[in-house]
């Protein structure tokens, strides 16, 4: 066996294993700014899982929409805020074995469903081709006797579709349906956002005609008398 | 792709580009115009329904990636979502006069959930499925928060949005070890990938993920937690729209997603609906026995009402899809009329929510207690009215899939609810009147919403059959692919 072999299984091992201690960071970390700085270390780790499997697309949409601004805007929540989390978190060691228990249960099933897993025969042809793996370090298919085999591109033939090019080719032709409405998805998160958090500006100078107008002498105008020598208390 | 492929989309064309224009026609109009914008956008749902009524542009096929798609079934939901709808804003024009809640968002936000309504229904792909999902849920968790200085208000939004998240997390993760095992979120594609062999275990974990995302959806127990309080907290008109169109929409895309691409699942789906269905009415019953406030008290209702719907899924077949739907087409315009009631139930302008302030509402406003006690009890299914005839169709529904068990625990359980139907009852008309006087009915709008949801509750044991053959010829397209 070769030495190069083994670079993308031990790569694989390093981001995922890190990506699970990463998550699991962001659970317990007391300090939220840690939890926050754990996520962005996540998301590399998964942008570098992304990029070993030749989606380069996803990998840097993680790393500029998520890393970029998400996570930022989570470290300004957080940092603005200032919420006591541990005050937000008393309650919860009262309902930790439960949660345990039900944890302990949906993993012990999700491991043995992993461990069986098996896909139905009609799925074959579905998989529509190999993805385009020339960006892999190193891609493998399973023959049917079970044996791991090197994909061998073809030198000479058609240059294959980058991962950016075949999203691009089918985002606004098979999935138009789905992206359009996703856009309409974000345009009720903005009104949302308005709706729920813009007020007018407090303190604003502008002139109010009807307030002007409505305004009596009595609301405003008290008629003191100020003996000599004292003060007048409002 | 020529323009002419988008017709049998059209209705939900027309709602999105209305629903944009009414926000650039608010943007510009200022605070005064959220009544304005409120009746646009009633006319808009009206000319939407025309829409999906009219044979040019109401016509069934799919659209080019075969990710939506209109047929019989999803017609005739869209029948009654829009109506719905359109009597949920009626019933909110006269919630708009409070300064507080004065805001033109609010008609443009219920267009847009029964826009993502609309394409829930009309979904052939788990993509397009959880897109229109999450249109109509985040509109739906804005409207919940809607009156922003109010504490319990922002609480139900909050409450809302973040178990609706995680409903959302369960589905995906169910979509995705659908998509694992059949290579496919496409519902035609995943019907002939299940025909080529047994299951595996991954595909059945799948869907139990999808089930209890739509449980969540739904508000059937164990799922139901949120649902009283985000009832309770959100503004009343916001909760009429909660019980109604919503709900039609979550069983309609359930009985898709059952029959369509998980048809040959229906062994193993039966068991979790069954379960689903037996907790949501005890449930419903008789935890609806302990509470004081009427929105609680509605949501308690909804939640059993929506057990008696699964029983239909449960029972499976044609009878049972038919059942279910028939069920739906009654709790309508139950819940809505209800809704009204309490919507004109106010003494000096402020609205009761304490179930105990309804008492002695017969003395001063005999037409309106006489219209609750006649939704009271429709919903506690009492021949003749329609209520009755949808627990009768589910029953025998569940009697003829061999479900004996399940139509028994129903018929009693009917009975358990019956007890806090019946208490609404006897607090309008044999109880003393407490404090002030109820006031006049808000408006005609309110009015005649009342009138006909009476009118059709009363009707509809004259003319049974003409709703179930409707619901028979919309359900044909559906149950002939299990």
């Amino acid at each position: 066996m070769n030495v190069v072999d083994l670079v993308p299984p031990a790569l694989f091992y390093c981001f995922a294993g890190v990506l699970v201690l990463a998550s699991l960071m962001v659970v317990v970390a007391r300090n939220p700014v840690h939890s926050v700085l754990f996520l962005i270390l996540a998301f590399f780790n998964a942008a570098g899982l992304f990029l070993m499997l030749g989606a380069e697309f996803p990998a840097f949409i993680l790393m500029i929409v998520y890393v970029g601004a998400v996570a930022v805007l989570f470290l300004f929540v957080v940092m603005m805020l200032d919420i006591d989390f541990l005050e937000l978190r008393r309650g919860a060691w009262k309902v930790w074995p439960v949660g345990l228990l039900v944890g302990a249960v949906l993993v012990a099933q999700l491991v043995m469903t992993a461990a069986s897993w098996q896909s139905l025969p009609g799925a074959q042809a579905n998989i529509l081709s190999p993805a385009p793996r020339e960006n892999a370090l190193k891609a493998y298919v399973t023959t049917p006797e079970g044996e791991r085999q090197a994909i061998q591109q073809p030198r000479n033939g058609p240059k294959p579709l980058t991962n950016t090019e075949a999203l691009g080719r089918v985002l606004y032709t098979d999935y138009i349906y789905a992206f359009q409405v996703a856009g309409l998805v974000l345009l009720v998160a903005m009104i949302g956002a308005i709706t729920l958090a813009l007020r007018g500006r407090r303190g604003r100078k502008s002139q109010d005609i009807g307030r002007q107008i409505s305004r009596k002498p009595s609301d405003c105008v008290a008629v003191r008398q100020v003996k000599t020598g004292t003060g007048v208390e409002c | 792709m020529n323009l002419s492929d988008l017709l049998p989309l059209a209705p939900e064309i027309f709602l999105a580009c209305a629903g944009m224009l009414l926000l650039v026609a608010g943007t510009f109009g200022g605070a005064g115009m959220a009544r304005a914008v409120n009746v646009l956008a009633g006319v808009s749902l009206a000319v939407a329904f025309g829409l999906v009524v009219c044979p040019v542009t109401g016509v069934t096929g799919e659209l080019p990636g075969g990710h939506v798609g209109t047929d019989g079934f999803s017609q005739f939901v869209k029948m009654l979502l829009l109506p719905a709808a359109l009597v949920s804003l009626v019933l909110s024009h006269d919630f708009l006069k409070k300064p507080e809640a004065a805001r033109f968002e609010f008609p443009v936000l219920v267009l847009f959930a029964t826009l993502g309504m609309m394409l829930m229904v009309s979904a052939r792909s788990f993509l397009g499925l959880y897109v229109a999902l999450e249109l109509q849920s985040l509109s739906l968790y804005v409207l919940a928060a809607f009156l922003r200085n109010d504490t319990r208000s922002s609480e139900a939004g909050l409450k809302y949005f973040v178990l609706g998240a995680l409903a959302s997390g369960l589905l995906l993760y169910g979509i995705s070890l659908v998509y694992g095992a059949t290579g496919s979120v496409v519902f035609a594609k995943l019907q002939t990938v299940l025909a080529s062999g047994d299951a595996p275990v991954g595909l059945v974990l799948g869907m139990v993920f999808i089930l209890a995302g739509f449980a969540f959806k739904l508000a059937a127990a164990p799922f139901h937690m949120w649902a009283p309080d985000v009832y309770e907290g959100a503004p009343t008109p916001v909760a009429a729209f909660f019980a109604s169109a919503p709900k039609l929409a979550a069983v309609a895309l359930l009985a898709k997603v059952l029959y369509e691409p998980f048809g040959a699942l229906a062994a193993q789906a039966q068991p979790i609906l069954m379960v689903l269905a037996l907790a949501s009415m005890a449930w419903g019953a008789f935890a609806a026995m302990a509470q004081g406030h009427i929105k609680r008290l509605m949501a308690y209702s909804a939640i059993g009402h929506i057990g008696y719907a699964l029983i239909g899924l449960a029972a499976g077949g044609a009878e049972g899809l038919q059942a279910t739907l028939l069920y739906l087409v009654i709790y309508l315009p139950m819940t809505l009329g209800a809704f009204a009631v309490i919507l004109c139930a106010r003494k000096n302008g402020v609205a009761l929510e304490q179930l105990s302030d309804f008492a002695g509402l017969s003395k001063t406003r005999p037409a309106l207690a006489a219209a609750m006690a006649l939704f009271m009890f429709s919903m506690a299914g009492v021949p003749p009215l329609a209520g009755f005839f949808g627990k009768f169709y589910v029953f025998m529904a569940a009697l003829q899939a061999g479900l004996l068990p399940l139509a028994v625990a129903g018929v009693l359980l009917s009975v358990v609810g019956a007890f806090y139907y019946l208490r609404v009852i006897k607090l309008m008309y044999f109880d003393a009147p407490r404090g002030a006087a109820f006031d006049p009915v808000p408006g005609w709008g309110t009015g005649l919403v009342l009138a006909s949801t009476a009118v059709l509750i009363l009707g509809f044991a004259l003319q049974p059959d003409l709703a179930a053959n409707a619901v028979r010829a919309a359900t044909a397209t559906l149950a002939g692919a299990a």
